[in-house]
């Protein structure tokens, strides 16, 4: 009978009722719109940098990450990687043997970055053969190399001709090589297009005299929410005898880049609460103070205050539900149309989201966290507003509340 | 022992700055199944003492005591309770639960009580009945005439079953014939279950239907027949 009368309560004035419920409704709508948009962005913006190159996790030896020494290089046995690949939502693991070398050919000499591979785990984790611009991809008995577009300008060479690499292996063992161009690969970003070369990781393990070693093992997961729990768990199997690396860790600056634009998002957001936050005072404030005689009457004829507070808090309550619960519903077709059809990032911005080898797109989320979490802020933000009629009926005196 | 028992009871307001002497010192005793009216001119007492009787206002000074408790000294939730199961409310502008229907503002009160479901139903309807208003239990006080509105509140307030009802010119906001009515219908309730009914009003038809008539004046006693 108390929700019966709070909600009758609430219909008393139809049309102001209606203006409250819809400013939480549309702000809500707002709200999820704009938090799925962004959360969208940086998990596709994340997916898209980790997939690029570094993974979700890495395995490395303990102090590799700081000095990048082969030295630091580490040997985890194939049978041991498949073990990892069978930990729960780990999608892929990636072997490299990474080393930094003289790469000449002919006159020209550079500085260049040689990643050993398995061509296979790499490209199902990178997509490296859709980098190919000339040449073949390689196979786990190639012998040649995939050499970056902007490193073969360089160094005047195309596929076919040899390259020469000339550098240090593991203990300072001398590290030369001639190889063959098997292709060419562009990538965006042009440090990597200028000083990279990809050869098979056994190649690469020969020519370093790395015999069995790996620099990382790059880990790719179902999805970024289960990376603390995939983390603990290779924490556990692997016994700190390797140090784990996040994509937190090894990319700041991506990290640095979404919390700044996070916290502009939020200030929006706290400005849209605010606005809700008032608008359904008001309604309150007026519902209440416009009912002070009534409210009188019923201490006087036995109701206890606290039962009267509890009716008010109803009304408020059904107000937000009504705005929250409906613009959530409301808001959620609207997302997944935007999930299956991103809106497609113009002008200027877009070449710099190409340049970081990611789509430029508003991709949005789905993640049904985002309409409780929205729904369940403005609700409390609503449910707040009730301690304004919780202080009126305490302090009511039902003959001064007659009276008028 | 009398149902309602004021000793030396006194109200002044804003006592500090210009007191208003409300009620002065007053002594009255009222018996169980009494039809008494307190009369008296606009601003003689009527409704502070009322209020007084009601436990919904505090006295400055004296007591009140109903079947021997004094009400007085109770904290504010425990008059709230002792409002609720001792004292039925009838108010000049009916002041009914305008969302409610007839039967809902009756059982309202049975519901504070936490009477159950089926019995809250049966005596709603058996009071609403029992006034006269039957056929319009799920009528909502808008639907209502002002003599229908004060009848249900005469329900609501025997809902509860209380010691005796306090009525505050109940009769004020009615026309002759409604008035009437709703005297009839209140003395036949005195006569058949000896409901103790205290009025304050200034309405002569009110005044001669009492059995007893308290006059005040300057908030004081000035007759008691």
């Amino acid at each position: 009978m108390y929700l019966l009368l709070s909600w009758r309560n609430l219909w008393r004035n139809k049309k102001r009722t209606l203006i409250a419920a819809a400013s939480v409704f549309f702000a809500v709508i707002l709200a999820i719109i704009m938090r799925s948009m962004q959360n969208g962005s940086y998990t596709y913006m994340i997916r898209s940098s980790v997939k690029f190159y570094t993974g979700y996790l890495q395995v490395q030896g303990k102090g590799y990450w700081e000095n990048r020494s082969l030295n630091k290089s580490i040997i985890i046995p194939e049978k041991q990687q498949k073990e990892i690949l069978k930990i729960p939502h780990i999608s892929s693991v990636v072997p490299r043997l990474e080393a930094f070398s003289l790469v000449s050919s002919n006159k020209v000499t550079k500085v260049a970055k040689i990643v050993g591979i398995d061509p296979v785990a790499e490209n199902n984790m990178t997509d490296l053969d859709k980098r190919l611009i000339k040449g073949k991809y390689l196979t786990n008995t190639s012998s040649g190399v995939l050499i970056a577009q902007g490193l073969a300008d360089m160094l005047k060479i195309g596929v076919g001709d040899s390259v020469v690499i000339y550098g240090q292996g593991y203990h300072g063992v001398i590290a030369a090589a001639r190889l063959p161009v098997a292709g060419i690969v562009k990538f965006p970003i042009s440090k990597m297009n200028n000083g990279m070369l990809f050869l098979t990781l056994p190649n690469a393990q020969n020519i370093f005299s790395a015999y069995g070693r790996i620099t990382s093992l790059a880990i790719m997961l179902d999805n970024i929410k289960n990376q603390t729990g995939v983390l603990e768990t290779l924490r556990s199997e692997l016994n700190n005898k390797y140090t784990l690396m996040t994509w937190q860790q090894m990319m700041p600056d991506l990290v640095q880049g979404i919390e700044l634009d996070n916290a502009s998002g939020l200030i929006m957001l706290i400005i849209l609460y605010i606005v809700i936050a008032f608008g359904v005072f008001g309604t309150i404030m007026m519902m209440t103070t416009e009912r002070t005689k009534e409210f009188g009457i019923l201490i006087s004829v036995g109701m206890k205050k606290a039962k009267l507070i509890w009716v008010t808090t109803l009304e408020t309550a059904f107000l937000a539900f009504l705005g929250a619960i409906s613009g959530a519903l409301f808001s959620l077709p609207i997302v997944i149309y935007f999930h299956y059809h991103p809106i497609p990032i113009t002008g200027n911005a877009a070449p710099a989201f190409e340049l970081l080898g990611v789509k430029p797109i508003f991709y949005f989320s789905t993640d049904p966290t985002l309409f409780i979490h929205q729904a369940l802020v403005v609700l409390l933000i609503a449910l707040a507003t009730a301690l304004y009629p919780l202080f009126f009926i305490k302090n009511l005196q039902p003959v001064q509340a007659m009276r008028g | 022992m009398p149902l309602i028992e004021l000793h030396s009871l006194s109200k002044v307001y804003d006592d500090t700055a210009f007191p208003v002497h409300a009620v002065k010192k007053i002594n009255l005793q009222i018996e169980k199944g009494e039809f008494t009216a307190i009369v008296g001119p606009s601003g003689s007492g009527k409704t502070t003492l009322l209020n007084l009787i009601g436990g919904l206002d505090k006295p400055t000074e004296g007591s009140v005591s109903i079947e021997g408790v004094d009400i007085s000294t109770l904290k504010s939730s425990e008059l709230t309770n002792f409002r609720l199961h001792h004292i039925g409310f009838v108010f000049q502008a009916y002041n009914l639960i305008p969302v409610f229907t007839a039967r809902e503002n009756v059982e309202f009160i049975m519901l504070l009580q936490n009477v159950s479901k089926a019995e809250r139903e049966k005596r709603a309807i058996e009071l609403l009945e029992a006034v006269g208003l039957g056929d319009r239990i799920n009528s909502r006080p808008s639907q209502l005439s002002g003599g229908q509105q004060q009848r249900v509140a005469v329900a609501r307030a025997l809902a509860s079953r209380p010691n005796f009802v306090l009525a505050d010119e109940p009769t004020a906001n009615l026309d002759s014939s409604a008035a009437e009515s709703l005297l009839d219908m209140m003395a036949q309730l005195n006569k058949d279950y000896e409901m103790t009914f205290v009025f304050s009003t200034h309405d002569p038809r009110v005044i001669q239907r009492a059995r007893r008539v308290v006059i005040l004046q300057d908030g004081a006693v000035i007759s008691d027949a």
